[in-house]
């Protein structure tokens, strides 16, 4: 009785999860189904436009306009080496503030943090002006740079809130045994820390790709990612929505395969030790 | 990661190598919009490079207003990130003045800039400097639908009053089968409704300014206008109408959903090419007028510019001149058919009889010649521009009240407070740009 | 506990990551407040010169900065209740057995990864066009003249919606994650006693999951302060100031208008609120991060 009760229960769990899955997954879904359309075809209504003959065309036309592949190297280059580097500095800082916290540590975190919310658009002037000046304009070191910069609160203090469940006693063990600072990170907060920095580096590198602002304003041909692939298909005279939804699925499928993959790791991190 | 920076080492060696090996190859950056024109004539360039060998064109492809003010801060700040620039004929006086672009009257003999149309020409000229080359020019006209009309049993003039547009789009309007007998812009921004409103509000007479930079949305031109305007969307226009721009009401007509549509000249090639469904059945006439002698049809050139900055100036405008000579509306023609040639910048294109055969050829002619940017309303203003004001400002200033218009058409302000609160807003940045004491 | 030493070594690993968020922090600040108090337009090179608080004035002044306010207030506030709330429902949904509980969550996580500007351009055009968008079709196959007008009609509300969309993936995986770190034997103990599942989810399940809901709100509202590509794409802050939030007006100020001088104010004016708003913030939740 009790199991047969279980199993209708886990039927309709089963029917009302899948439709909301579904629902949220439908705009992607829907995308991916125009961008095998002509242009024609992509505006007309639904049912006309799934018995429409299926082509490649809008892929086709995009690939030739646009240089895809620097675009995406781009991206890659961009978003992972800003990761990297970000995290570089900020795994020392985290380690810092987690297992030797000052009185203002907390302090200085809601700082480091509060500097997200500046609006990019009041800085850009300014920015472009150092840029200028450093040449930096247009080159994936200097698009790095900024990325490194923005995202770096959000690094450390994912670190930070992540190294903190480490539990303290066994460093404090080992530094009875003798063991060194070297030996300390290298040996035992390594291993322990490795689930944490990955899932930082996997949202880092979701957030650089996915950023739109400093790496449209600040590129112009050789660096421009993704991002700047799509501005140019945003909108043109005449219908669009098909080479629209073409590129839009080729600037995204990278990063929505990578996030899949990864959903376990991405996961472990972004709970920010919430979850003991 | 030792790894991936020797590999960036080696690359960028090799790239340094290649660079040297070429040493004579001038490799300039293009900015440019992404219309269809522009796209056409990146799959073009086989044709320039056979002719300069030496020169590499890097590709910017931006949405216009993406382009544009990525354009502008990097102009302005001296940023030399492009060589050769695609801007309009708001933009052109404006930098002109400035002294941000080179002067293009020395390019060579070949280019033949009397045969650039009068209009358009003079529009990208300050002080006696062409700078600016027109890659394709359009006005505004009336594109309807024959068949429609004929159902109703009405005729368009060639050069109709807004009342034939009136009694028009009520005898097309069926809305149960799901046609409205008018679109027109609704989407905020200054080049997208203010240009359709400003244009339509020279010919009731309406200005932006008075010789005193006074702002005029309190005068009776401006409420007739608009409230013509609302009268014709609310009761003959699509739904949604506040954020159709451009795009949106191309996509309607040629869906066959709107009995007419007042926009761009370059519209004509979409609605009567291969993904319209009404192709065959589209009537074009001159933008309407009130008999104020003046119509409500704008003028605009999306042109070709070389920044002042630039270390390129001369591959620049060599590519400039193969973009916008005459050679280059032959080389097109022969590769893509006369419909498909940049229309509106050469009186030769014009004087061609294979283009005359262009069904929407000679109405779009006839709408350029009949705009005047540098005398563009019923009384005198101190500004140029038809349905812009080429000052600085305006590109706030027409967002702004674009907005108010928008929020009128969605009747979620009245049209008193609509016009109030551009009076208001117009006042006070002029004040605050220095025109007004 | 530390030694004198390792606390040295600490200050050590910890200034280089201050030190460049300092700079990072420190240049643009200072340019940015160099520039507020400048007559500084891109358009006008020769004007320039002190202009005391007029930037600041005119931008307080401006008729559009109260509705910038609120409607960056009501989009923060909207955004975080649907994904809250509708993270909490979904995390538990998801968290019974049932077929194919893999393939729905990937589903669900899809939106987080979506550039936002991807996600506008389709909102806008393929969904809530109410003529040619899949809601206007659907509407219209029903016999409607056409959909609702969203951008139209309830800008905010649409833009709501789309920045909703993204961030209730992000809502859902962690509450989700939180969720299943609970003790069943807990659940079953208070089943045992006759707790409802209305109280076994008010006394034991929401309380576990309290610090993972701060988590999600604290996060989002770093990014939700600051939304504007949205914003950009789908109605450009109207009809007239409806959809029209802070780093918008910062945005129309400084590079539609081209007025350094005045969006650096903006920017300014931008991060002290934001810094009010993360003040209160860390008051009201802030303590549910301890451990």
């Amino acid at each position: 009785m009790a199991r047969a009760v279980s199993a209708r229960r886990s039927l309709l769990t089963g029917i009302l999860a899948w439709t909301i899955g579904l629902v949220i997954f439908f705009p992607i879904l829907w995308i991916v189904v125009l961008s095998f359309k002509s242009e024609g075809d992509a505006i007309a209504a639904p049912l006309a436009m799934l018995r429409a003959p299926w082509t490649f065309e809008a892929y086709a036309e995009v690939q030739e306009r646009s240089d895809y592949f620097k675009h995406f190297w781009n991206s890659v280059v961009i978003s992972v080496g800003s990761t990297l580097i970000g995290l570089l500095i900020a795994i020392p800082a985290a380690w810092a503030m987690a297992f030797v916290p000052g009185r203002r540590t907390k302090d200085l975190l809601m700082w480091m943090l509060s500097t997200k919310m500046m609006p990019a658009a009041g800085v850009l002037v300014p920015m472009y002006l150092i840029f200028r000046d450093f040449g930096l304009l247009d080159t994936l070191a200097g698009l790095v740079g900024v990325l490194t910069l923005i995202n770096l609160p959000i690094i450390v203090w994912m670190l930070y809130t992540y190294f903190k469940e480490i539990p303290g006693e066994i460093l404090e063990a080992c530094r009875m045994d003798g063991a060194d600072l070297k030996r300390e990170i290298l040996y035992i907060l390594a291993p322990m820390a490795v689930p944490g920095i990955a899932s930082t580096l996997l949202l880092n590198v979701i957030l650089a790709w996915n950023e739109a602002f400093w790496t449209l304003r600040l590129t112009a041909s050789d660096a421009a990612p993704l991002t700047a692939f799509i501005a140019s298909y945003s909108s043109p005279e005449g219908l669009f929505y098909a080479k629209l939804s073409a590129a839009s699925v080729m600037a995204i499928a990278p990063i929505l395969i990578l996030g899949w993959f990864s959903q376990k790791q991405l996961v472990r991190g972004l709970t920010f030790g919430a979850v003991k | 990661m030792t790894f991936t920076l020797r590999a960036l080492l080696g690359a960028s060696a090799a790239v340094c190598l290649a660079t040297a090996a070429l040493a004579e190859t001038t490799t300039i950056t293009v900015a440019t919009v992404n219309n269809g024109d522009m796209i056409r004539m990146q799959g073009l360039m086989d044709d320039f490079y056979a002719k300069h060998p030496d020169i590499k064109v890097e590709w910017v492809t931006l949405e216009e207003n993406e382009l544009r003010q990525r354009v502008t801060t990097d102009i302005a700040t001296k940023g030399g990130q492009f060589d050769v620039l695609t801007i309009g004929t708001y933009e052109v006086p404006i930098w002109g003045k400035q002294g941000w672009l080179v002067s293009l009257n020395d390019l060579p003999a070949d280019y033949d800039a009397d045969d650039l149309l009068p209009a358009i020409r003079g529009g990208l000229t300050v002080d006696g400097n062409l700078y600016a080359s027109p890659f394709y020019g359009e006005s505004s006209m009336v594109m309807y639908r024959t068949d429609l009309m004929e159902k109703a049993g009405l005729k368009m003039p060639e050069a109709p009053t807004w009342a034939d547009i009136k009694a028009a789009a009520a005898g097309m309007t069926d809305k149960d089968a799901g046609i409205y007998g008018i679109c027109l812009r609704g989407k905020a921004g200054w080049g997208e409704n203010m240009a359709f409103l400003t244009a339509m509000s020279n010919s009731f007479g309406a200005k932006w300014f008075d010789m005193d930079w006074k702002p005029q949305f309190d005068g009776q031109p401006w409420k007739d206008t608009l409230t013509f305007y609302l009268d014709l969307m609310t009761n003959y226009g699509p739904p949604g109408a506040s954020n159709n721009g451009f795009n949106e009401n191309l996509a309607l007509f040629q869906q066959g959903k709107c009995g007419m549509w007042i926009d761009a000249t370059v519209a004509a090639s979409f609605v009567t090419g291969k993904d319209s469904t009404v192709a065959d059945k589209v009537g074009f006439a001159l933008a309407p007028d009130n008999g104020l002698g003046k119509r409500g049809n704008w003028l605009w050139a999306w042109s070709l510019a070389i920044p002042a900055g630039t270390q390129k100036a001369d591959a620049a405008k060599t590519f400039v001149n193969w973009a916008t000579n005459k050679d280059y509306l032959a080389l097109v023609a022969s590769k893509e058919g006369w419909a498909n040639v940049p229309p509106g910048t050469r009186s030769s294109l014009y004087a061609n009889p294979e283009y005359a055969k262009i069904p929407f050829a000679k109405m779009t002619i006839d709408s350029i010649n009949t705009a005047d940017p540098t005398k563009p309303t019923v009384d005198p203003v101190p500004y140029v521009g038809v349905q812009f004001v080429a000052i600085p400002e305006f590109q706030g200033i027409g967002t702004a009240v674009g907005q108010q218009f928008s929020a009128v058409l969605a009747g979620t302000t009245s049209l008193e407070d609509g016009l109030a609160a551009a009076q208001d807003l117009t006042t006070r940045e002029m004040t605050k740009a220095g025109y007004l004491k | 506990m530390a030694t004198q030493h390792s606390r040295a070594a600490a200050r050590l690993m910890i200034s280089p990551a201050v030190g460049v968020l300092l700079i990072w922090m420190i240049v643009p600040l200072a340019m940015t407040l160099w520039f507020s108090f400048q007559q500084y337009n891109l358009l006008y090179p020769d004007r320039t010169g002190f202009a005391g608080w007029d930037n600041y004035r005119y931008f307080v002044t401006d008729f559009r900065f109260g509705a910038a306010i609120r409607n960056t207030l009501v989009l923060v506030l909207g955004v975080l209740a649907i994904t809250t709330i509708g993270g909490i429902l979904l995390a538990l949904l998801l968290d019974q057995p049932f077929r194919g509980q893999g393939i729905v969550r990937l589903l669900v996580l899809a939106p987080f990864f979506v550039m936002p500007t991807v996600s506008a351009l389709v909102w806008k055009n393929m969904f809530m066009n109410p003529v040619n968008g899949f809601f206007g079709h659907i509407a219209q196959a029903f016999g409607a003249q056409a959909g609702f007008d969203f951008l139209g009609q309830a800008p905010l509300m649409s833009v709501i919606i789309m920045v909703a969309w993204q961030w209730l993936p992000f809502a859902t995986l962690i509450l989700l994650t939180a969720l299943q770190s609970l003790d069943r034997e807990q659940i079953e103990a208070a089943e045992m006693d006759g707790a409802g599942a209305w109280s076994r989810f008010v006394y034991i399940v929401l309380p576990h999951m309290t610090r993972a809901i701060t988590v999600v709100i604290l996060i989002q509202t770093i990014f939700l302060l600051s939304v504007y590509a949205e914003i950009l794409v789908t109605t450009n802050g109207g009809p007239g100031t409806a959809s029209l939030n802070l780093p918008f007006l910062v945005y129309l100020a400084s590079i539609v208008d081209n007025d350094v001088g005045m969006g650096a104010a903006g920017g300014v004016i931008a991060i002290i609120l934001a810094n009010i708003v993360a003040f209160f913030l860390m008051r009201a939740i802030g303590k549910n991060l301890e451990t």
